[in-house]
């Protein structure tokens, strides 16, 4: 085990890993707004879209505070490039189709939801809470993104092939979620966090489960796309920073 | 019940109820006698503002990515969203008049139905996000207050409804520019900038003056329309000129003042070619509205049709078990 | 056209001990679809605690040209309200 990782410094890597994610994954299903199938599914997502980007503000926010340095969540999300980020590939992919969207929010879900659970046992009062007003929304997520899988997965020909295909795709960045970092030993060890690789089961089961329903098969990966958390990202990252970055960056010092 | 061709006394009888109604200041419900004329008004103009909220969350919806703070950023996604709810509200009072919401978009993708204009006109810096809020929505908010005493039901509640939700997205643009005129220099002209750009189009917002407008008349006499086009606008530069001074900001009409025997501020003539060009369908953007509607509609179709034939599927196998049920 | 989804009318309990309450309609495909899509659209400022989502077409409802002789009627039968009813000022509450 590293012994230069602090539990403090474990602690902010954790609340910026975890707010990464949920606002790269919030920012993406944004795009989808004016953009849905349908009137009803453009508000569905943005509801969704509006619980990660405010679960991200909470856990930026712990971030900063636990670093001490005076950052805000805004300089965590704002002032931070492509290599500083440290969510997972899974959470930047491109949105795709609608098909492509649910099978990497689906995916996300079923880790995520099974991580929040863990979570509301953690001795760090702030992580417990967060997770316990996290839960109930990404519960919600679940249970969006699992009916859309069965219904499109077992909706037409057409369909079929298009969630298949999604899948395919996105199966490769699947691995990374249940890797275990130092940061995560740490935590561990100090009942703060758990360890990822304790959740796959549970997550994998309902995978599996879903996608039996969903008449779609589990893809076979031999190898999976790792490298997020140290901040080796795809290229599409630095894509979405630079727009979603472009004004605070064009106008430094400034209040909006 | 009566329909169209029925007997003519009939129908005159029922006209005179109706007109009788309209006068007591009744509503009129889906399921009522109604004028055919009435009907086709009502759709028209209903679903012309349903599309205008649906349309509306482009301009807006090109700023969601690039909000400049987390928080600016949820606001921005949640006043854009409303904008999806209240065109749904109102595409479900125009199919209580008898005709699908598929039907109004292939009104809408074929050109045959209008939008407001006000979303022709591109969102150029953050600072249009002030702007739109506070000017686009404050006028919009102007003709949606009178809405909710139209004399259709279901128009006049989905109204209702939408005020109600509305009320955060013109605070939440002025609060926008309030900041920016707190800012640096830039931000203050980035603010001056947006107001220059969208307020002769915001004036242009509530239609033609009263003696140009083809479908006024008939509409204030059925009391779908309360107030007059004029009116109305002469209500909003009321209550905008006093908000742009807190802002501390300048309106770019040279010509407007105070006039003291009207009781109203007096404002310079507005281009009417520019606002005919941008309904005609020559405005900055029409064409941009349209390809991203289009596009979204198109793309959308082999979701909306694997849905239900999975609904289809599910509640043929429902029907399977109950009957294996039976036979066991 | 294959792709259209059915209309559903929806019912909110804004709390506990209040009816549901009719709110408006959406589109959805199939009843868990429904649910979902009230919930969205129309509890996103917490207006409920309990959905019900009834598809249009299953709905029957009175003709307005009965209007009066199924609502009339019950116009001329006041003594079904208290207020028909003399008592003396002595009796207060009843």
């Amino acid at each position: 085990m590293d012994n230069s990782l602090s539990p403090n410094q474990a602690l902010f890597n954790f609340a910026l890993h975890m707010g990464d994610n949920t606002l790269i994954a919030g920012h993406r299903l944004s795009e989808w707004t004016s953009q849905g199938p349908a009137l009803e599914q453009d508000i569905a997502i943005t509801n969704i879209a509006l619980d990660l980007v405010g679960q991200a503000r909470s856990w930026l926010s712990l971030a900063g505070e636990l670093e001490g340095k005076g950052r805000s969540e805004d300089d965590l999300a704002y002032l931070r490039s492509d290599r500083e980020y440290t969510n997972f590939l899974l959470c930047e992919q491109p949105n795709g189709d609608w098909g492509m969207t649910i099978v990497r929010q689906f995916l996300f879900d079923c880790y995520h939801f099974e991580l929040l659970n863990a979570l509301l046992d953690s001795k760090h009062e702030q992580i417990a809470a967060i997770a316990a007003k996290s839960l109930k929304e990404v519960t919600y997520h679940l249970r969006y993104s699992s009916e859309w899988m069965i219904r499109l997965g077992d909706g037409t020909p057409e369909s079929h092939k298009r969630m298949q295909n999604g899948l395919d795709e996105r199966w490769r960045f699947l691995g990374e979620l249940f890797e275990d970092t130092e940061t995560d030993k740490v935590l561990a060890e100090a009942e703060l966090s758990v360890l990822p690789s304790s959740l796959e089961e549970a997550a994998m089961n309902r995978i599996e489960a879903v996608l039996k329903e969903a008449t779609l098969s589990q893809p076979e990966v031999k190898h999976f796309q790792t490298g997020g958390r140290k901040g080796i990202h795809s290229e599409y990252l630095g894509h979405l920073l630079a727009v979603m970055q472009s004004v605070p960056r064009a106008y430094p010092g400034q209040s909006w | 019940m009566p329909v169209e061709g029925s007997n003519k006394t009939d129908n005159q009888d029922f006209m005179k109820i109706f007109d009788a109604r309209i006068e007591r200041d009744e509503k009129v419900e889906p399921k009522d006698w109604m004028p055919d004329a009435y009907r086709k008004t009502l759709i028209r103009q209903i679903s012309q503002h349903a599309h205008s909220e649906v349309i509306g969350m482009q301009p807006e919806g090109n700023w969601i990515l690039r909000a400049p703070s987390l928080r600016r950023k949820v606001a921005l996604l949640a006043k854009v969203q409303d904008e999806a709810g209240h065109g749904l509200y109102l595409y479900s009072a125009a199919e209580t008049l008898g005709i699908e919401r598929d039907e109004l978009y292939q009104q809408l993708l074929d050109g045959k139905a209008k939008y407001s204009s006000i979303f022709n006109y591109p969102t150029l810096t953050w600072a249009d996000m002030g702007a739109v809020g506070w000017l686009v929505d404050g006028a919009a908010i102007m003709n949606q207050v009178m809405l909710t005493r139209t004399s259709y039901g279901p128009y006049a509640r989905a109204m209702v409804r939408i005020c109600k939700e509305e009320s955060f997205h013109q605070r939440q643009g002025y609060e926008i520019l309030l900041h920016l005129v707190k800012g640096s220099e830039a931000q203050k002209d980035m603010a001056q900038d947006a107001l220059n750009r969208w307020w002769w189009p915001s004036l242009m917002m509530f239609g033609p003056t009263d003696s140009e407008s083809t479908h006024s008349e008939q509409s204030m006499a059925w009391k779908i329309k309360r107030k007059s086009n004029d009116e109305l606008r002469q209500a909003f530069v009321d209550a905008t000129v006093p908000q742009a001074e807190v802002l501390g900001l300048t309106i770019p009409d040279p010509d407007l003042k105070w006039n003291e025997e009207r009781g109203h501020y007096d404002f310079g003539p507005i281009d009417w070619d520019e606002f005919w060009q941008v309904v005609k369908g020559d405005g900055p953007c029409n064409r941009e509205r349209m390809a991203h509607y289009t596009k979204a509609y198109e793309e959308g179709a082999w979701v909306r049709e694997a849905a239900m034939a999975y609904a289809e599927k599910k509640q043929k196998r429902r029907e399977a078990a109950k009957s294996d049920l039976q036979v066991a | 056209m294959k792709n259209n989804w059915p209309i559903w009318e929806v019912f909110i309990r804004s709390k506990n001990g209040l009816s549901h309450k009719h709110v408006g309609s959406l589109h959805a495909a199939d009843a868990e679809m429904a649910i979902e899509n009230a919930r969205d659209v129309y509890t996103r400022r917490t207006e409920g605690v309990s959905l019900w989502v009834v598809e249009s077409k299953n709905i029957t409802a009175s003709a307005p040209t009965d209007a009066d002789a199924l609502f009339e009627p019950a116009a001329n039968k006041i003594y079904r309200h208290p207020t028909f009813y003399n008592l003396p000022d002595e009796v207060k509450h009843m």
